[in-house]
């Protein structure tokens, strides 16, 4: 039975209780209390169910290393799964719920599978549920997806605030152990900026509860003595509470902080010009059976719940280990006033000071010897002890409560692999350490991070301060040195046990994989350390394999007869404990989940019914409610108003950049298939852009300013992406051409003014001259209109009488009412871009991502007329000489009406005869734009059909979602105006 | 962060100035009292300040009333030279920042490293997720986006400060 001692307890204060909920029962715990101290405290010992067999578990660490005591936390928009019991302190009212577990945490039914493991070995879901197929749809996924998962996911918007924090050092020291502070301390006498960060709520590390002499002090004195020098030192920044989560190229570390007040968490984003891992180690569970039962624990921890909480696990723990460290255990345990009935030691002849003085101390030491088995059903009763070297024949039972391990202790060296630091096998200390010759390395080549301490792979306090001081090159301070007996490997116990008790020996506590999974993934060819992994899903749980990836990879070493270096590790990926979504989202929520971009006259259209479209990060009019309209009522009015009166548009969006220099029209001559520097001042010209293959990938008028200015419009959507495009080309191939490009698409609000009326309104508005002879179709001017400086351009992208005005965006929303106000008495209504694009259909135009989709040139639309063929050159047009190009066969652009004109369901297919080699029906082109024309009463379509220009009035049935094909005429795109006469007005 | 003001700037005129640095430099003093920065620097005058943007492009700021006619004299005082002079003042957004801890508040959302910043630098950097630069006015901080985002940034802001 766990419970709480009568004395002691490092880190809470026995005067402040404090009162939580698990599972709906009452618990109290006090203040500095983990919730698996201040349960195990109340004789709480099962804590969680394992993830396959729902056996019933207990905590197995005290860090965050601990695979079995995960809790849901919280409730309603509070809520967090997954958390580690041994990890979260308790606060007043908080609500704790177990998890994996149904109906209740006690009784499982989910152990039904436990009591059927072996028919549930490695591998087992890939092998059944392969036949028959149509069970995996109906049968087999539904039911493996309910069973899966690890908590349950929250159902309310998370409630809580959390944000980033951007920092920059010289040195970032990951963990606050003596090691950490040592390096701190060093890196900031030598006037460096240095962060050092600690993942838990209190400094000093192991050394806090292991204790020792450092400087003639005991180590916690010169923790706290380290500490206040620290933080009276300006260029050190502390923080605690607070991981080193991930280590990127350049230095880059994410940091991840639990704040609490203010907001929940708090990502740090650091650029370090150092790294120093001072992570520690963790400490490895053995491989016996029944090392999974409650009450089997670490023999670090075990100590550690005495002195850190005042809790014990039992009052007789058998401590079972490979090395001298778990010795500390029992003299913790002793001090304590608990029994330790027995040690058994793996070593044939363990011998070292700490051995002898806690012999001294009456404890009985079998050397080696090891765990045949763990005695117990839901909880230790008592361990029965057996010959290492044997194959487990029992010598004796011993009763205890509570079973102490030691495997050794592996350095976390997860920070140092992140960026590709090398680790090496050291066959002393049965451990794989940071190789210090391959570190990870910066952009120049040099190595950015150094571990200290334990993370190096020092074990004992002087060797880990040295250690620190070194990689920082400091003075490290005099510490005694200590005498310990080697470690003996040990990754099974027995060493020579077979198959019944491997199936009890667990590596992944979490996943529940044993011994006897890995084996059979190496039996059955899953030879790589990575295959074996994703076949048993050893490590593949959220604590990633803290505990089990040294124990997994020597047991398939040693099933392979190879060497634990030979195999390796699998990769250590941030971050290194799980990170909530909350916190990587910081403050991307809400309104400020994404920028929207808005044009200057973006309030007039959400005040006047805009029924918005996202456009890029632009949101658009798609067109604007009335009263009772439905969305097609009211794009039918528009389409029809500015065709017979007039429409206006907000044409903000459209890219415009400036190209000014005397090489400006031979770069744009290269940049558009169509000659541009043959265009006159004064004059408009639209061009057509394509990529070096050839592509067509953007379009838009051009507008020759002066002698070596241009001005390019280019789509909404290419404005930032064209004008990198030339950037590109300036400054890595023609960078000694004379160019300058400036983006001006945001300087300038645009107004399309579109109908029979528009020059009638504009001659109202007065101040220049936009009559036919003065501003001819494709001409600009500038000039003023009421009162404002503008520019107009005689454009048309509807066939109708249009002028695009551009006007400084900072008046553009009073231009824009301007306009309105002296419009209104001619019927002008603003139109959205569903209206744009129906006119601009009914015309024959292209869409730039309606018409084109990266695979189609500009022949392919009947764009020829837009293809120099005076330039020797220009972007794309080797690529367009390309024999697939040339196939006459190739779809191209024709119009297309129903012959009951109905419209054509965007992106049908036209279907052709027989079928292709994948049994498809053969298709012969498809629907690139498909509207109800309002203004022609019916409905019209483009599309690329196979030779389709040369096939005009022929019929061809284009596919239906659910229904018979459909038949259309293939016509001229041109559907209304083909002679232009609208365009004078 | 109690005390720290956000406020829009509205009368600010922006010149983006393309070309050789030195060659700029001579006119911008002769016309704005600027000459050209160093790298990353800013140079001010008089209400005016002349900020590194590239190694060929500053921005001069100014108020927005003499804007038009400083465009026009650069213009005319670089003639047909390859230099390139644009208004971009309606593109963007200002914000002045004022308060004890600015830079922290910005360090939530801007990847620059406030400490090391040097009295008349300028960053172009990216606030959260828009492009922002950031420079100091004496005691206030000036930070400029595009316009597009305005409502965004000052969001961002406001969220960040409270």
């Amino acid at each position: 039975m766990s419970a709480r001692l009568a004395t002691g307890g490092r880190l809470i204060d026995r005067t402040r209780l404090v009162e939580f909920t698990f599972d709906g029962r009452h618990y109290r715990g006090f203040d500095g209390d983990t919730l698996a101290s201040a349960l195990l405290a109340n004789g709480q010992l099962l804590l969680g169910r394992s993830f396959k067999y729902h056996r019933p578990r207990s905590v197995v660490s005290a860090g965050p290393e601990e695979p079995n005591a995960l809790f849901g936390v919280g409730e309603d928009a509070q809520f967090t799964p997954n958390v580690r019991a041994t990890e979260e302190t308790i606060q007043d009212g908080l609500v704790v719920r177990s998890q994996n577990a149904w109906p209740a945490l006690g009784f499982d039914i989910g152990r039904l599978n436990d009591w059927g493991s072996r028919f549930l070995p490695a591998g087992f879901y890939y092998k059944t549920f392969i036949h028959p197929r149509p069970l995996w749809k109906h049968v087999f996924e539904p039911f493996i997806r309910r069973a899966a998962g690890l908590g349950a996911a929250p159902t309310q918007p998370d409630a809580d605030r959390y944000e980033h924090r951007y920092a920059f050092c010289d040195t970032l020291v990951v963990g606050g152990g003596v090691a950490g502070l040592m390096a701190a301390l060093g890196a900031a006498r030598g006037g460096e900026r240095v962060m050092l960060i600690e993942r838990s709520a209190h400094w000093g590390g192991r050394a806090m509860v292991d204790g020792g002499e450092i400087d003639g002090r005991p180590a916690a004195q010169w923790v706290a003595d380290t500490l206040a020098a620290l933080e009276a030192m300006e260029n050190v920044t502390l923080l605690h509470r607070c991981e080193g989560a991930g280590v990127y190229d350049h230095g880059y570390v994410l940091c991840d902080q639990t704040v609490g007040a203010g907001p929940a968490g708090r990502l740090w984003r650091v650029r370090a010009e150092r790294v120093v891992a001072a992570t520690g180690a963790i400490e490895r569970p053995l491989a016996f059976a029944g090392n999974d039962m409650p009450g089997v624990l670490l023999a670090s921890a075990v100590r550690d719940y005495v002195v850190d909480y005042g809790v014990s696990l039992g009052d007789r723990t058998v401590i079972v280990t490979n090395n001298d460290d778990a010795y500390r255990t029992a003299k913790v345990l002793l001090e304590a006033g608990l029994q330790v009935p027995a040690i058994l030691d793996a070593r044939p002849n363990p011998d070292s000071a700490l051995i002898q003085e806690i012999k001294d101390l009456g404890v009985q030491v079998h050397a080696g010897r090891g765990v045949a088995k763990v005695l117990g059903r839901d909880r230790v009763r008592g361990v029965a002890v057996c010959i290492q070297a044997g194959e487990g024949a029992v010598l004796q039972e011993i009763g205890c409560d509570c079973v102490a391990m030691s495997g050794g202790w592996s350095p976390v060296v997860h920070l140092w692999s992140h960026c590709g630091g090398k680790l090496v096998w050291d066959e002393d200390r049965t451990m794989f350490r940071p190789d210090p010759d391959r570190p990870p390395k910066g952009a120049d080549g040099a190595g950015f991070m150094a571990t200290a301490g334990a993370a190096s792979g020092a074990l004992s306090l002087a060797d880990v301060l040295e250690d620190a001081a070194d990689a920082v090159e400091a003075e490290a301070p005099q510490c005694p040195p200590e005498q310990a007996a080697g470690i003996e490997p040990v990754w099974m116990m027995p060493q020579g046990a077979g198959q019944a008790l491997r199936a009890k020996m667990f590596l992944d506590f979490q996943n529940d994989v044993k011994v006897s999974d890995i084996r059979l993934a190496a039996q059955e060819g899953f030879e790589s350390v990575e295959h074996a992994k994703r076949y048993t899903t050893l490590g593949m749980a959220t604590d990633q394999g803290k505990l089990s990836n040294i124990n997994g990879l020597a047991i398939l070493a040693d099933r392979l007869e190879a060497r634990i270096p030979d195999v390796g590790t699998t990769t250590f990926r941030p971050p290194y404990t799980p990170i909530t979504i909350g916190t990587l989202a910081g403050e991307a929520r809400g309104e400020l989940f994404q920028p929207v971009r808005q044009t200057p006259m973006s309030d007039w259209h959400e005040s006047h019914g805009a029924y918005w479209e996202p456009v890029g990060q632009w949101r658009r009019p798609y067109c604007y409610l009335r009263d009772g309209e439905t969305i097609e009522q009211a794009v039918t009015r528009e389409v029809l108003n500015t065709r017979q009166k007039l429409g206006l548009l907000d044409a903000s969006t459209l890219g415009k950049i400036l190209v000014r220099g005397p090489d400006a029209g031979r770069f744009l001559d290269m940049l558009y298939t169509n000659m541009m520097s043959s265009l006159k001042p004064g004059r408009c010209r639209y061009g057509l852009m394509c990529d070096e293959n050839g592509f067509l990938m953007d379009d838009g008028v051009v507008a020759r300013i002066d002698d070596q200015t241009w001005l390019c419009h280019t789509t909404t959507g290419g404005a930032d992406r064209i004008h990198g495009w030339m950037e590109d080309w300036l400054q890595t191939e023609w960078w000694d051409w004379q160019v300058h490009t400036v983006n001006l698409t945001e300087q300038f609000a645009q107004i399309a003014v579109v109908g029979p009326q528009a020059r009638t309104v504009l001659e109202r508005l007065g101040g220049m001259d936009v009559s036919a002879e003065a501003l001819p179709f494709m001409s600009w001017a500038d000039g003023t209109l009421g009162g404002v400086d503008l520019r107009a351009y005689r454009i048309s992208f509807s066939g109708e009488l249009s002028y695009e005005l551009a006007i400084p965006a900072e008046q553009g929303l009073v231009f824009w009412e301007a306009l309105m106000a002296a419009s209104a008495d001619v019927g002008a209504t603003p139109y959205g871009t569903e209206a744009l694009h129906i006119m601009r259909a009914e015309k024959g135009f292209i869409m730039i991502g309606d018409e084109t989709d990266g695979t189609v040139i500009p022949q392919d639309l009947g764009l020829h007329w837009a293809l120099s063929k005076k330039k020797d050159d220009y972007l794309g047009k080797r690529g367009q000489a390309r024999s697939h190009f040339q196939d006459p066969d190739r779809w191209t652009l024709v119009g297309l009406e129903t012959l009951d004109g109905s419209v054509l369901e965007d992106g049908a297919y036209a279907v052709a005869d027989g079928q292709n080699a994948n049994g498809q029906r053969n298709v012969q082109g498809r629907v690139t734009s498909t509207y109800h024309s309002p203004t022609l009463g019916r409905g019209i379509a483009m599309g690329l059909v196979a030779r389709g220009a040369e096939r005009m009035g022929q019929e061809v049935a284009f596919t239906r979602i659910g229904k018979d094909p459909v038949s259309a005429r293939i016509v001229s795109p041109v559907f209304y105006d083909p002679e232009g006469a609208r365009l004078n007005g | 962060m109690a005390d720290l003001t956000i406020s829009s700037v509205t009368d600010l005129g922006m010149i983006t100035l393309r070309g050789d640095l030195e060659v700029l430099g001579r006119q911008t003093r002769a016309f704005a009292g600027c000459a050209a920065p160093e790298q990353r620097m800013s140079t001010a005058s008089d209400g005016r300040r002349l900020l590194w943007m590239s190694p060929d492009e500053l921005l001069l700021t100014c108020p927005a009333a003499e804007s038009k006619t400083m465009v026009a004299s650069l213009r005319a005082a670089f003639g047909d030279g390859f230099a390139t002079v644009v208004e971009v003042g309606d593109a963007r957004a200002v914000f002045d920042l004022a308060g004890a801890d600015v830079p922290g508040m910005l360090a939530k959302l801007m990847p620059v490293d406030f400490d090391r910043m040097a009295e008349t630098e300028i960053r172009r950097s990216r606030l959260a997720q828009v492009p922002a630069a950031i420079w100091r006015e004496g005691a206030v901080w000036r930070l400029v986006c595009f316009r597009s985002v305005a409502r965004y940034a000052e969001a961002l802001l406001r969220n960040a400060a409270a």
